[in-house]
């Protein structure tokens, strides 16, 4: 059964690949518009090899776990605020709401003017791009809490701050994992959007600068990249501590 | 007396539940609550528990007006309500947390899980229980506190019928082994009967106290035995009256509007 999944997936690649190459082949695109996936997978080794890819990487994760440490930070703040008090949810919950539904790439111009053309201005947009749906999960995650919890805590002779942090807290987990998980995909793409338009390093950077110098087979390399690292880092960390705080909360089965 | 309400009223906004709530119970009694659903037993419940406040009146124990939630008054929910984070153990030393060392709460867990037949799981998580074992965790995390009270809101009202009976003679075991005053809520009649040593009896609209039953029949009690049959008819009889009397005003509302 598992095997056979497997199987099926690699299947389905290999059909790709070989349609892939079968257009290269038939010349329809000129070569330097369409390269095949042999070209593509040497300037992937190249750009490993010469560590040109390698530093670009380190870069991008560089302004993805300054931002999105910053991001899960100040969004709890904001959410825990939004999540306990009534007044600044009824005040400032809207706002929220409408921030978060604003495509991040729409902070770039705003960073460049406000920051300049550098590596800060990228993490402002990560920040960004990460801090709304971090917030809003947040206070989801306090308003789930369900309040059979808090009763039989407060029976307990539980109160004020070991209320919050003993009770409170962990009762929310699921959700602000679900935030957490959120946070990263938002600003996955935010930092994307952000390094494409900034003059380096990092990944985005990497890509604009293939564009320019019309090296397809680098442009699609780095697709690739992108989108292997993006569900890589999601199955195996993210998913991965979601499901399992989900089972354990016996919210899963 | 131990257990003290003088007058006590509570209305929420403008809906006044009950008043003029008049009790004494005394130590060591297993007394409980009974009444049609809406009378307001969960809320005096509650506010013996500190969890309420009382509009008018006041509630004390043991000679203190009751303000607030205390460890001196246990609870236990119809739902569990443990905390799915913690293992039994845990859950069960939760209200001890603190105050005493890892080696006296253990003592302490090991006991009461002990007394309610879970020690088996004591590092089991609470998912992985039966509502029957996850309210037993419940009684003896409420327990393990050593409250002087123990008040229980319609405890087993969320099991299944064979559950329920394994759970009353259980729970008959510890009231005589701990010795502790307990406040049942329940809307069952047998329920009632079965375990109290006084019923009192709630009517609706407005709720007040309509009766009060001391049930002076040997434990363990069957329900065949003569006088329990006969307490659980005069009881009927007298919740008929106050059953009726919210079926009618539903009615009442429904025509005033569909009409
Ligand atoms: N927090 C609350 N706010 C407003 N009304 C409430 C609240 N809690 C209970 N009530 C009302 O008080 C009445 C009594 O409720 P409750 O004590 O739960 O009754 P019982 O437990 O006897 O079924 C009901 O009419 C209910 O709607
Ligand atoms: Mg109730």
């Amino acid at each position: 059964m598992k095997l056979s999944i497997l199987l099926k997936r690699v299947i389905f690649i290999g059909v790709l690949l070989a349609i892939w190459q079968g257009v290269y082949m038939s010349g329809y695109f000129p070569a330097i518009q369409f390269p095949p996936p042999t070209k593509v997978f040497q300037a992937m080794v190249e750009g490993f090899a010469d560590g040109k890819l390698v530093s670009a990487l380190l870069a991008s994760f560089k302004h993805l776990l300054i931002g999105l440490g910053l991001a899960i930070g100040i969004g709890t703040l904001i959410g825990v605020l939004l999540g306990k008090s009534r007044q600044a949810d009824e005040t400032a919950g809207m706002y929220l709401i409408a921030m978060q539904s604003i495509p991040s790439i729409v902070w770039v111009p705003l960073a460049i003017m406000l920051i300049g053309l550098n590596e800060t201005a990228v993490i402002f947009v990560v920040v960004l791009g990460g801090t709304f749906v971090m917030a809003l999960n947040t206070r989801t995650a306090i308003h789930s809490v369900p309040p059979e919890f808090i009763k039989a805590a407060r029976t307990m002779g539980t109160k004020g701050m070991r209320l919050f942090f003993k009770v409170e807290v962990p009762a929310s987990l699921p959700y602000f994992m679900s935030g957490i998980r959120l946070a990263w995909a938002f600003s996955w793409r935010a930092l994307m959007a952000g390094e494409l338009l900034s003059n380096g390093p990092g990944l985005g950077y990497s890509l604009r600068y293939a564009m320019d110098f019309a090296q397809m087979e680098v442009v699609i390399g780095i697709i690739i990249i992108v989108g292997v690292i993006g569900s890589v880092v999601d199955q195996l960390i993210f998913s991965k501590m979601e499901k399992k705080v989900m089972r354990r909360w016996g919210l899963l089965k | 007396m131990f257990l003290q309400m003088n007058n006590v009223a509570k209305t929420f906004a403008q809906h006044e539940v009950f008043s003029g709530i008049d009790l004494s119970i005394q130590e060591n009694q297993f007394v409980s609550l009974l009444g049609p659903s809406g009378c307001g037993k969960s809320t005096l419940l509650s506010m013996v528990a500190g969890l309420e406040s009382a509009t008018e009146g006041s509630i004390s124990l043991g000679g203190k007006t009751i303000l607030e939630p205390g460890t001196d008054r246990g609870m236990v929910f119809q739902q569990p309500a443990l905390f799915p984070w913690l293992t039994v153990r845990d859950n069960v030393t939760f209200p001890l947390k603190d105050k005493l060392s890892k080696k006296e709460q253990d003592q302490i867990a090991a006991h009461y899980l002990k007394m309610v037949h879970l020690t088996r799981f004591k590092e089991a998580y609470p998912h992985e229980l039966s509502g029957g074992m996850q309210q037993r965790v419940a009684i003896a995390r409420a327990l393990a506190m050593d409250p002087k009270v123990l008040l229980m809101d319609e405890p087993f009202g969320a099991l299944d019928e064979q559950t329920r009976h394994i759970l009353h003679d259980e729970l008959m075991k510890i009231f005589q082994e701990t010795k502790k005053t307990i406040l049942f809520v329940t809307h069952s009649i047998q329920e009632a009967i079965k375990l109290s040593d006084r019923v009192i009896v709630m009517g609706t609209r407005p709720g007040r106290i309509i009766a009060d039953f001391p049930v002076d029949v040997e434990r363990p009690r069957q329900r065949d035995n003569s006088r329990v049959i006969e307490l659980e008819q005069e009881i009927m009889e007298l919740l008929k009256g106050e059953i009726n009397k919210v079926l009618k005003e539903e009615l009442d509302h429904e025509t005033k509007h569909f009409t």
